[in-house]
């Protein structure tokens, strides 16, 4: 159930399924391609396993109890669900934008340096060279250019999601994941950073995870659609929003349905 | 009636506001009548030579530098082995420990070992480290006993410190792929640093001013001159002032009261090191 003309595949996920501790089974059975170089939209109603796959994405769900992870998620070929996968690595890979910004108790500067910094990054030129790519990359290079060593709490709700995008563009990572990254914000930033997204589909593989279904409807190159962790449909965005072939699809996206 | 009602509750409310008020009245009227009862009798005991020089005449005149000295040294001594080992154990229950059964009875057991009383801790420190390990009585063993002492206080505080750190700069941190020791290390403890600091200043102010941890393991009636090494006796404050009010015939009060005082001063001069390093620190911060 793929589009039969995606693009090539950055991402594949394969029979993906996951069950929490406490029994909850949050994927089923899931499998699909993820296009390099477009945005993938992951929709759905709270609860559908969103949040969940994108975790499995870059192993953050290594951090809570999992009793049962089967399938494979390959990542240009290789298993990141493997044991013997280097979780660090893969990490810097694949960046991760939250629903809240949370921005780190540092200046502006270091929130950008920091994954850098980890990675071992001691010189000042490529340290530099990143704050102010990141920055123009998130759209908020003209708004804190002469603040760089403020506290980055300071900045508005907006400045410090867009922060948070751009800690994660510092790193230079193949694949971005962003989870409701716009739940929070005024039109106004929302519009920036959906903005920013058309411009970064160009050198980065974006999965989205939308807060409406009209932000779904407006940046999905491709979108899926999951129910309480199945995937329902998986469709070229256009025709996911317009021409829904599943039923349940069409309940979601007309607002028939919770 | 409805106006009645709400005389009454006033009433009710300005009667109990004012007993409130009393009552915080009344309990810091002790503390501070103790502090200047102490002052206005010790001070004038207190000149450079009582803080510079030795006892002399059965300690009924000179100084007493000796017990200040050695206080220092325990307290020193205790920060040694319990500030590095309760920092280390909280991080490890805060941040590494599983939630399990294992991991709770250490906490019960932490939370019951801070109220056991520190004559208990002296007599189990005569036992393990001046007999048995065979430091004798020393600045070691005592300092030893009084880590023990003083451990439950560090861990208690430090790990309360880095679980208000919140949790999502964990995760955030360890997505940019930071290693769970680089996020701990750079956002965990300096978050959680002026919280430690109390823990460990209460922890050791505590340490400093006790009498009966030390006194079967480390503390001197009266010594000559100041310990060599660690593995000499010491005298110390607590224990000084406790010899010459209960075990001097004919010691002259002020030296009594005037000792008083400089174990007031040291511990509350450490207190107010902990209240500056603490604001310097969350105004270096900004936030
Ligand atoms: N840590 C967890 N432990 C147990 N159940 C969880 C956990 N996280 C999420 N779930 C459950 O998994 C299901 C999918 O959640 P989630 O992936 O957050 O969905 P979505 O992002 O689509 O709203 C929900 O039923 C949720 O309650
Ligand atoms: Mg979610």
């Amino acid at each position: 159930m793929q589009p039969a003309d995606l693009p090539q595949a950055k991402v594949s996920i394969q029979d993906l399924s996951l069950q929490y501790a406490d029994g909850t089974e949050s994927l089923r059975g899931i499998s699909f391609d993820i296009p390099a170089n477009q945005i993938t939209v992951l929709f759905g109603p709270a609860g559908g396993g969103k949040s969940t796959l994108l975790r499995c994405l870059n192993r953050l769900n290594d951090l809570t109890e999992v009793k049962k992870l089967d399938g494979k998620i390959l990542i240009e070929g290789e298993n990141i669900l493997d044991p013997k996968t280097d979780v660090i690595a893969l990490r810097r890979r694949v960046g991760m934008v939250f629903a809240r910004p949370v921005v780190l108790p540092f200046s502006i500067r270091s929130n950008l340096t920091y994954g850098l910094e980890l990675a071992g990054e001691r010189r000042k030129s490529r340290l530099t060279e990143a704050v102010e790519r990141s920055l123009s990359q998130a759209a908020l290079w003209e708004e804190v250019k002469d603040r760089l060593d403020d506290p980055a709490i300071a900045l508005s709700g907006g400045q410090q999601q867009r922060l948070c995008l751009a800690r994660v563009l510092a790193l230079q990572p193949a694949i971005i994941l962003l989870d409701e990254p716009t739940s929070g914000l005024d039109p106004i930033s929302t519009g920036k950073v959906e903005a920013s997204l058309q411009e970064l589909k160009k050198t980065y593989t974006v999965v989205l995870v939308p807060h409406s279904v009209q932000q779904a409807a407006r940046t999905a190159d491709f979108a899926a659609f999951f129910l309480q962790g199945e995937l329902v449909e998986y469709a070229h965005g256009e025709e996911a929003f317009t021409n829904p072939k599943d039923q349940r699809t069409e309940d979601y996206v007309t607002g028939r349905f919770g | 009636m409805k106006r009645f009602f709400s005389i009454d509750r006033d009433i009710v409310q300005r009667l109990g506001f004012s007993f409130l008020t009393i009552m915080a009245v009344v309990t810091v009227v002790p503390i501070i009548s103790v502090v200047i009862y102490i002052i206005v009798q010790g001070g004038p005991a207190v000149s450079w030579e009582f803080i510079s020089a030795m006892p002399h005449d059965g300690m009924r005149a000179g100084g007493i530098l000796p017990a200040i000295i050695g206080t220092i040294y325990l307290t020193i001594g205790t920060a040694v082995f319990s500030v590095p080992l309760g920092i280390a154990a909280a991080i490890y229950l805060s941040e590494y420990a599983p939630d399990n059964r294992l991991t709770q009875l250490i906490r019960v057991a932490i939370i019951n070992l801070a109220g056991i009383p520190s004559v208990v801790y002296g007599l189990f420190g005569l036992g393990l480290f001046v007999l048995f390990l065979k430091f004798g009585t020393s600045i070691l063993a005592a300092s030893l006993t009084l880590s023990i002492m003083t451990l439950p206080v560090i861990i208690s505080a430090s790990e309360e410190a880095l679980r208000s750190v919140p949790q999502p700069f964990r995760t955030v941190s360890i997505s940019l792929g930071g290693t769970r020791w680089q996020t701990i290390r750079r956002i965990v403890l300096p978050e959680a640093l002026p919280g430690i600091l109390t823990g460990v200043i209460l922890g050791l102010e505590r340490a400093a001013g006790e009498t009966a941890p030390i006194l079967f393991t480390g503390a001197a009636f009266f010594l000559p001159r100041l310990p060599g090494s660690v593995f000499d006796a010491t005298m110390a404050l607590p224990y000084h002032l406790f010899v010459i009010s209960t075990q001097v015939p004919e010691m002259p009060i002020q030296i009594q009261y005037g000792t008083a005082l400089v174990l007031i001063v040291f511990v509350l001069g450490m207190n107010i090191i902990a209240t500056v390093v603490r604001s310097r620190a969350r105004a270096k911060r900004q936030w």
